[in-house]
């Protein structure tokens, strides 16, 4: 199939912007760690209350100004629904839906991810700026799923 | 060139799924107005309806129902033309196909209202609706499996009759369309299928992720064959208008044949922030996402050497003159331009969220919904609004008066301006947070939440000035069905332009090789993850119903 001369061009520098946007999203991923969220753990959806970590959910100081949230989410509320930590912490949530699929996201942060029955989604924030931060689901999960939120105070 | 008699022999077909589709565009139109004014904050929805199940019925009367009717109206007129009429037998397939919509999208509303079905156009598991409601949709994708099957027959029977012809390329749209589109229900097919027998009590427990994974193959590949459609008439109708001709036609072909090939594995892309997936896997499906853009980024090239070239013969000078003389006046070409320049912006924002961190910035926030109504709302819609023009009275024997025609150019500034209000709102405030699917909420006066509602009020004013619209194109359609004089409107299909008709290369036509190619790649993208899901797969869930 034979091409114009300009159309050649075109393709090139068009496919070229693809390959710079895949180069840049690969080196952030895998060199700079900034992945999207993809952990693999399986959990039961029936019995999380009976898991040994989900059965507790709560914040947990883990290191210097780092800290695992272990959270439970179901229509239509996060456990827990109020957490605080001091300015610059690191939290790691671990997260596990009782019963249909929710979302998770911390408007003003990148913290955006899934929750699916089945697994036990991981996603690491770091809160740089003291403040009150609310973390919604934003995924439909019922009839009262604009009700559900939680709050993250960071403290200075 | 033009012969005065030479008409679609299946109007009555045609004129029956269009007349369906723009009730259906009535009724979702005004659905979407209800949920506008909702997140704007200035309506609470009562009476017996809640705002899910007013998004549930938006979601699959629009995306599903008035686009696939649209697209058989369309699709099988041009296939009916190009390949000199239908025969009875495949007309009689039409009429069936358009009775097995009818009773599928019965079911699947009459669950919905019921308050059985509140489960959105993805209808995520473990949340279960009435198992009707999944029968309803197994009727609608029969209706999608037979009239892929009518234009596929017609096809080979003309190349049957015509050896060592290339089937015209109106009708080698049309076969990719339905290519795709069956390819992308076979998946939903199957998701559906295991949902059945779970949502009767049949099996106790769903894999959650597979059910997910298999609808995501569907739900995005089908908005890329509404793209198709949209791109058939760019290529065969918008240059005809304008009175130019087709820039390439083997170039046309490869476009059909690239995006049937490498579709289906992008939807991968709606799954960037779940579980269950690893990382290197999800950059993998960063190049089949990308790869999706090659075609279109093919068109942009051909569609706009096109109209350079036409508007220098309609005597634009200098580097940008051609541009204005283009026949902006002419509602037939004004829509389809719009659409096409709304699709630069679409595209280039899509192309931007399928980028893994990128797309985890705006995953399930407005922005997505912002997404979506450029690409469909404009780009697909407002192409199939031009084609109403001249395709409705075409099919009715009636001919566009001036009256309405400029009805016309008043129903495109409407739709232009009240998607622009709708779209950079949602586009802005998703950036800032604002979730998709979710009833106007304040989350009981929160500071971050309260900072979406000015932006939200504009959703609002989009969606009264796109409600306005839709009474006029239903009006305009009602017209041109019943009232406009009777008359003989040609049908719009480009010719080649000669200068460039080098040979059509023979293995543009070989389909069984691409279905082939296309089965490979979808392999490559969907083999491991959904090998993986079904070996290695977490516990189940039973139905939950939470609405």
């Amino acid at each position: 199939m034979k091409m114009n001369r300009m159309e050649e061009i075109w393709m090139i520098i068009a496919i070229g912007i693809i390959i710079i946007a895949m180069g840049i999203t690969g080196y952030q991923a895998f060199a700079l760690g900034m992945a999207p969220p993809s952990h693999q753990e399986h959990i039961d959806p029936q019995t999380v209350e009976e898991h040994p970590e989900f059965s507790e959910p709560g914040v947990y100081e883990t290191g210097e100004n780092q800290y695992e949230v272990i959270m439970t989410l179901q229509a239509f509320q996060f456990e827990p629904g109020e957490i605080t930590v001091p300015e610059g912490a690191e939290v790691t949530f671990r997260m596990a839906t009782k019963d249909v699929v929710h979302g998770v996201n911390v408007p003003h942060t990148n913290l955006n991810t899934m929750v699916v029955p089945g697994y036990i989604q991981e996603i690491t924030q770091t809160f740089h700026e003291a403040g009150e931060y609310i973390m919604v689901c934003n995924e439909y999960c019922g009839v009262g799923h604009q009700t559900m939120s939680a709050t993250i105070t960071v403290e200075e | 060139m033009n012969r005065p008699l030479k008409i679609v022999t299946a109007n009555k077909l045609a004129l029956t799924n269009f007349a369906t589709a723009f009730v259906l565009l009535l009724v979702g139109g005004f659905l979407g107005l209800i949920q506008g004014l909702n997140r704007a904050g200035v309506l609470e929805i009562v009476g017996g309806i809640n705002y899910y199940e007013v998004l549930t019925l938006h979601g699959i009367f629009l995306i599903l129902a008035f686009t696939t009717l649209f697209m058989n109206g369309y699709l099988w007129s041009a296939t009916d033309y190009v390949l000199g009429g239908l025969t009875r037998g495949i007309r009689m397939m039409g009429w069936v196909a358009y009775g097995l919509f009818m009773f599928g999208a019965l079911l699947v509303t009459i669950m919905v209202l019921a308050g059985e079905a509140t489960v959105l156009y993805t209808f995520y598991a473990p949340m279960a609706a009435n198992p009707w409601f999944y029968i309803g949709l197994v009727f609608v994708v029969l209706n999608i499996w037979l009239s892929g099957l009518g234009v596929f027959i017609s096809a080979f029977r003309w190349k049957r009759r015509n050896k060592g012809k290339h089937l015209p390329l109106f009708a080698f749209f049309a076969v990719g369309v339905y290519i795709l589109i069956t390819f992308a229900t076979l998946f939903v097919a199957a998701e559906v299928f295991y949902i059945i027998p779970w949502t009767f009590g049949w099996i106790d427990t769903i894999n959650v992720m597979l059910t997910r994974t298999l609808f995501w193959a569907f739900g995005h590949t089908l908005v890329n064959v509404w793209y198709l459609v949209a791109v058939s008439a760019w290529y065969m109708v918008t240059p005809k208008v304008i009175g130019g001709k087709l820039f390439s036609d083997s170039l046309a072909r490869a476009v059909v044949i690239l995006i049937v090939v490498l579709n289906v594995p992008g939807g991968f892309h709606h799954q960037i922030v779940d579980p269950g997936f690893s990382e290197g896997l999800k950059f993998m499906h960063l190049f089949m996402s990308l790869a999706i853009a090659v075609p279109s980024l093919l068109t942009a090239f051909a569609l706009f050497a096109m109209l350079e070239r036409t508007g220098r013969r309609r005597g634009g000078k200098g580097l940008l003159g051609w541009f204005w003389t283009l026949p902006w006046h002419d509602v037939r070409f004004l829509t389809i331009m719009l659409a096409m320049i709304s699709f630069i912006f679409g595209g280039a924002g899509g192309i931007a969220q399928t980028n893994n961190q990128l797309n985890q910035v705006v995953h399930n926030t407005l922005w997505v919904v912002g997404h979506f109504h450029v690409t469909v709302g404009v780009a697909v819609v407002l192409t199939f609004f031009g084609l109403v023009y001249w395709l409705i009275p075409h099919l009715s024997g009636r001919v566009l008066t001036k009256k309405i025609h400029n009805l016309g150019i008043w129903q495109t500034m409407l739709w232009t301006v009240g998607m622009l209000f709708m779209t950079l709102s949602m586009s802005y405030v998703g950036l800032i947070g604002s979730p998709r699917r979710t009833e106007y909420t304040t989350y009981g006066g929160n500071a971050t939440a309260l900072e979406w509602d000015p932006y939200l009020l504009f959703v609002g004013a989009g969606g009264i000035l796109l409600f306005a619209g839709v009474v006029l194109m239903v009006y305009i359609v009602y017209h041109l069905m019943f009232l406009s004089p009777k008359g003989y409107t040609p049908f719009m299909v480009v010719e080649e332009e000669e200068e460039d008709a080098h040979k059509t290369p023979k293995w543009t036509e070989n389909w069984g090789l691409w279905v082939i190619v296309a089965v490979l790649i979808i392999s490559m993208g969907y083999l491991v993850p959904l090998v993986d899901l079904i070996g290695n797969a977490p516990p189940g869930s039973p139905p939950i119903r939470t609405f």
